[in-house]
């Protein structure tokens, strides 16, 4: 092990881990408002969107992100829709997350039993009123543990988006091993900093999950 | 309407070079998947023990592997090996050992999460029974876990399929890379060509996963 080497390029690794952290938070907070529309149109049955959801969730749930990155970065251009990198980067997270998050959600809503929505609309709550103050807090505190899991699934499916060329941290392990041929501190850094990444999120997710776990009515 | 470079796809082999390529990608999970399932089912029983260092020992294992992402594994076992020990290991037998790896893991955690769904009087019920050891896992535990147990492993199968698009970053030549030669190739002649191979390798991937999926679905369906 050289530490020297390692000091010297661990700016190199805070400045791919911030990127990765960035865009990991853009995508996951993209999934998230495409998964609870997804959800919602479900949970409520609406006519043409329900098949439109249904058809953009089979499609993302069953194609690696990488292709859906190299279509999004590489194929889009060529009919005149052009992006950078990061933006690529953050709406293919989207549309792989979207799918996921809208599974976690929708079972988050099933688990809400028809007592519930019975009992406010006869309170004379309206549609938007028992979907907003009864259904919604309860299916999201069901679903907690599995949109956590996402979160995380999510931010390890950034160590793909170095394929197309964006600078994160798998990017840089990649670029020091070609240069340097450090093999083994480059991938040591790489290692550490994730983990520095992801440790908290999965300590996070599983704290909330004891914290939430009696949080829905009935339980 | 522009020119979406379809057309390359019927030229020479281009389609059938497309396919070998999906194998490749195939075969690889094929063959994880066929090491994973055994492995996994013996780890997956051994974390219900009550032995505290098999359990510590299963549990660093199973919480290691599944916080890293896939990439950064397959980064450590071909580049790392080959600088630590010294192996020359192929990008094929690379991604085998990874996702293997990988694959323990995730269905290690499956069973014992089916296994730990079973009531405990099931255990107590059969051990009141006289029932041996091996006799309360063979007629007992095991009929009842398998019906919650497929239908999730066959959901890693489609995982692990997803899983092997990976693999173009460590030089295996796979359905991407044959993609990105087949448009370095006919750059000139069709510039456009990345959108439609790029979106045909997206329904293959399509293709191979959703069967699997369906058959996952209907499973839970029946056997909920």
């Amino acid at each position: 092990m050289n530490w020297e080497f390692m000091a010297e390029y661990l700016p190199l690794y805070q400045k791919a881990a911030w990127l990765t952290l960035r865009i990991g938070a853009a995508g996951v907070a993209g999934a998230f408002v495409v998964g609870l529309i997804c959800a919602v149109i479900q949970y409520e049955k609406i006519l043409i969107l329900r098949r439109i959801a249904a058809v953009y969730i089979e499609l993302s749930r069953n194609t690696p992100l990488l292709v859906q990155l190299f279509f999004l970065y590489y194929g889009l251009p060529k009919i005149g829709i052009s992006t950078d990198a990061a933006a690529c980067g953050v709406a293919g997270l989207t549309f792989l997350g979207g799918s996921y998050m809208a599974e976690a959600l929708r079972s988050g809503f099933e688990a809400v039993s028809r007592v519930q929505t019975e009992s406010a609309l006869s309170l004379g709550m309206d549609k938007r009123q028992t979907m907003q103050y009864v259904v919604l807090p309860q299916a999201f505190s069901t679903s907690v543990p599995a949109i956590m899991a996402n979160v995380i699934f999510l931010l390890k499916e950034t160590s793909v988006f170095s394929a197309i060329s964006i600078m994160d941290l798998m990017f840089t392990a990649k670029d020091l091993i070609g240069l340097y041929y450090k093999t083994t501190e480059s991938l040591f850094l790489l290692v550490v900093f994730y983990l520095f990444i992801l440790l908290p999120v999965s300590l996070l997710g599983s704290l909330l999950e004891r914290r939430l776990r009696y949080a829905g009515f009935g339980a | 309407m522009p020119d979406l470079g379809l057309e390359v796809l019927l030229k020479g082999k281009n389609l059938a070079r497309l396919f070998t390529g999906l194998g490749v990608a195939l075969k690889i999970s094929l063959a994880s998947v066929l090491i994973s399932l055994p492995l996994g089912i013996l780890l997956g029983v051994l974390m219900t023990w009550k032995h505290p260092l098999i359990r510590a020992v299963l549990r660093i294992y199973l919480e290691l592997i599944r916080i890293m992402p896939q990439m950064v594994l397959l980064f450590l076992v071909f580049f790392g090996t080959t600088r630590v020990f010294g192996w020359d290991l192929s990008g094929e037998s690379a991604s085998v050992i990874v996702f293997s790896l990988w694959g323990t893991a995730e269905m290690s955690d499956l069973v014992r999460g089916a296994l730990i769904s079973i009531p405990a009087h099931q255990y107590e019920s059969s051990a009141a029974l006289g029932l041996g050891k091996v006799q309360t896992y063979l007629y007992i535990i095991v009929p009842q876990t398998l019906r919650r147990l497929i239908p999730l492993s066959i959901n890693l199968i489609t995982r692990m399929i997803k899983t092997t698009s990976l693999i173009l970053m460590i030089g295996v030549v796979e359905v991407l890379k044959v993609a990105q030669q087949i448009i370095e190739a006919n750059r000139m002649s069709s510039p456009n060509a990345a959108f439609g191979i790029y979106l045909v390798v997206f329904f293959l991937y399509f293709i191979a996963c959703w069967p699997v999926s369906l058959a996952a679905g209907y499973l839970e369906r029946k056997w909920r």
